[in-house]
């Protein structure tokens, strides 16, 4: 009875080789739900980057004896650490039960495991601040500098493991370079802020590192869509299109004044600072919405997924099966 | 008993439909299935097989599901998909009954007892209907992302959201697959199918099961849900319906709790043609963020090479 059966292609196969348009759906509905997270999430995506990176460049100037860039990276730390739980908060479902994330820890799921992150950079970054501002325990505010700085990138990348770690396609299938692309966009926040409000004298590491944090974002999201191939198409529309060329505009005008005219004129500098600021934030912006509309049609969730079961052995698509022997597709 | 009647090999069953030695849940914590036990009590792992060539489209078990779970009502909505004006599933429909209408010659099918004989001039149409459900999966995305431990392993083997617990931080809902939960409007947490996590307790089965009229629906042990199926399949291909397919049940491919038998391709009933289990690959993301930390690292640090100030 479980003899050998023709081997079987699906019709939807046989329509995507015979080229007959479109890919099959029910009536064209989303396969997978779209997430539920709203404006809140993008914002923490970019305010924790910022505090991430930040607190990096704080320790650093600190120990270069760079005061003024040491403080003003310190407190853009301490702002983008104060701004980002209430933010995360504010999205729950259920806000009143926040505390409920702190009874688990969760190496498989990237929300548990930054939860834990997030609370020990703010309360490092909330030490380095009152120490500072206080004067007192300046050993301590040292150790917590420290812990924040080594903490920081862990901040300013998990979230994109956290949204690649889900089944939508255009966020999981970049799974390798998102986090590339958001420690690019949080270095140049980071930059850019501390270049906002340092005076140009002592801000020469900032800038760099506005400038370098900006090229590579422009550099590494080429090089993801390059990747996501014909995914990469909900960063051409709607919202997430226009997000991503208002990052695009914004990131290379900001990088362009801070490199340029920066050194000289305290205006250029705060004009690029702002720029980069936008251009990080609308980056964020187009990655979450990019996300949504490939959630929402399932032509992306079918045709990679296609395209993946084709890719391998017979031997190995066994999510269907026409007989006992688990003949594939 | 023919031998043609007997589906599966060296066994008793002669007819997959023979609601009689479905597995009643009594029989349950006696078959010695060999199958890895999920808590302490060691009974198998449980779940449901739906075979849609039986389905007729009632939503018995939508209503059924509602009703014993208490699942709110969704506005009167019509989508004008066929018969579906449930839409998809989501926190306040834990099952859903998809209508396909198809052209297709079911001459096969007839012979095969799948549809009823067409009347004149409408032999080439037929409706696919399929009752739709969380897969409670072996290895479940969204039970790997939960950051409160509110979605658990049961010792069924089932995946369940506990309301006690749950801050509606909507993690699990991108994270499944297969667009099964969704956060409830008004309520903020989310919602999913039990497999009647309370009926299966008491040794029940699950509400939409009990209601369904064709046995469409089953629940039992799942080793021999899968047997039965691959009985069912094999009935029908010898029928000539060779588009029959299980889907979700071998577990080498995406194992499911829950698994269908589909006559046309996976995606025409809005299911993923090959899910995966994202979380699955969590190493190699963290592997990820760890290079694009030290990067960003480097790069911070590069930034001070020209000077401290």
């Amino acid at each position: 009875m479980s003899e050998a059966r023709p081997q079987k292609r699906s019709v939807s196969e046989e329509v995507r080789r015979n080229g007959q348009g479109e890919t099959r759906s029910y009536y064209a509905q989303p396969i997978i739900n779209e997430p539920t997270w709203e404006w809140q999430i993008p914002c923490y995506f970019f305010t924790g980057g910022l505090a991430g990176a930040s607190s990096g460049l704080g320790l650093l100037a600190d120990l270069g004896g760079n005061e003024r860039l040491a403080r003003t990276a310190r407190l853009a730390a301490l702002a983008g650490a104060t701004a980002s739980p209430v933010l995360l908060i504010l999205d729950l479902g259920m806000p009143k039960r926040f505390y409920n994330m702190l009874r688990v820890f969760k190496p498989t799921s990237p929300m548990s495991v930054g939860t834990w992150i997030l609370l020990a950079f703010g309360t490092s970054s909330g030490i380095v601040a009152a120490t500072d501002v206080l004067g007192v325990f300046p050993r301590l505010g040292k150790a917590a500098e420290t812990v924040a700085a080594l903490l920081g990138p862990a901040l300013a990348t998990y979230t994109a493991v956290l949204v690649a770690d889900t089944s939508v396609p255009v966020w999981h299938e970049a799974r390798r370079e998102l986090p590339l692309v958001f420690a690019a966009s949080s270095a140049a926040s980071a930059g850019a802020a501390a270049t906002i409000f340092t005076p140009p004298e002592d801000a020469g590491p900032s800038r760099r590192l506005a400038v370098g944090g900006a090229v590579a974002e422009l550099g590494l999201t080429e090089v993801m869509k390059r990747r996501l191939g014909e995914l990469a198409e909900p960063y051409e529309k709607e919202e997430a299109g226009r997000y991503e060329k208002l990052s695009t505009a914004l990131t290379s005008s900001g990088a362009a004044f801070t490199a340029i005219l920066g050194r000289k004129w305290r205006w250029a500098a705060i004009l690029g600072g702002a720029l980069t600021l936008g251009g990080a934030a609308a980056k964020r912006w187009a990655i979450f919405k990019a996300g949504f509309q490939s959630a929402r049609d399932p032509k992306y969730v079918v045709k990679s997924q296609r395209e993946r079961l084709e890719s391998r052995p017979p031997d190995q698509r066994r999510t269907e099966t026409f007989g006992r022997d688990g003949c594939a597709t | 008993m023919s031998d043609e009647r007997q589906i599966i090999p060296d066994s008793d069953t002669t007819d997959a439909y023979d609601i009689e030695v479905i597995n009643r849940p009594q029989t349950r914590a006696v078959i010695p299935l060999g199958q890895k036990s999920y808590g302490g009590d060691g009974g198998p792992r449980m779940g449901f097989f739906t075979d849609t060539t039986v389905c007729i489209g009632c939503k018995a078990c939508e209503v059924a599901c509602k009703e014993w779970n208490q699942v709110p009502s969704t506005l009167m909505e019509l989508t004008g998909n066929s018969y579906d004006n449930t839409g998809d599933l989501g926190a306040d429909a834990w099952r859903h009954v998809a209508f396909i209408e198809q052209r297709k010659p079911i001459k096969v099918a007839q012979e095969a007892g799948v549809t009823t004989p067409a009347t004149e001039g409408e032999s080439d149409f037929r409706w696919l209907m399929s009752s739709d459900v969380c897969k409670h999966c072996t290895t479940a995305p969204c039970l790997d992302v939960c950051p409160t431990g509110s979605l658990f392993r049961t010792e069924f083997g089932t995946v369940v959201v506990q309301e006690d617990i749950c801050n509606g931080c909507g993690y699990c809902v991108p994270a499944c697959p297969f667009g099964v939960l969704d956060q409830r409007e008004g309520d903020g947490r989310v919602w999913k199918c039990t497999l009647c996590y309370d009926r299966q307790k008491d040794g029940m089965e699950p509400a939409c099961a009990q209601a369904c009229p064709t046995d469409s629906i089953q629940y039992g042990p799942l080793e021999e849900l899968r047997e039965k199926a691959n009985g069912r399949l094999e009935m029908l291909h010898e029928a000539g319906v060779e588009d029959a397919r299980l889907y979700g049940a071998d577990e080498e491919g995406y194992g499911m709790g829950a698994f269908f038998l589909l006559l046309d391709d996976p995606e025409v009933y809005g299911l993923p043609p090959d899910p995966e289990v994202v979380s699955r690959k969590i190493e190699s993301l963290w592997g990820s963020a760890t290079v694009a930390a030290g990067a960003l690292t480097v790069g911070i640090a590069a930034a001070f090479i020209g000077g401290w100030r």
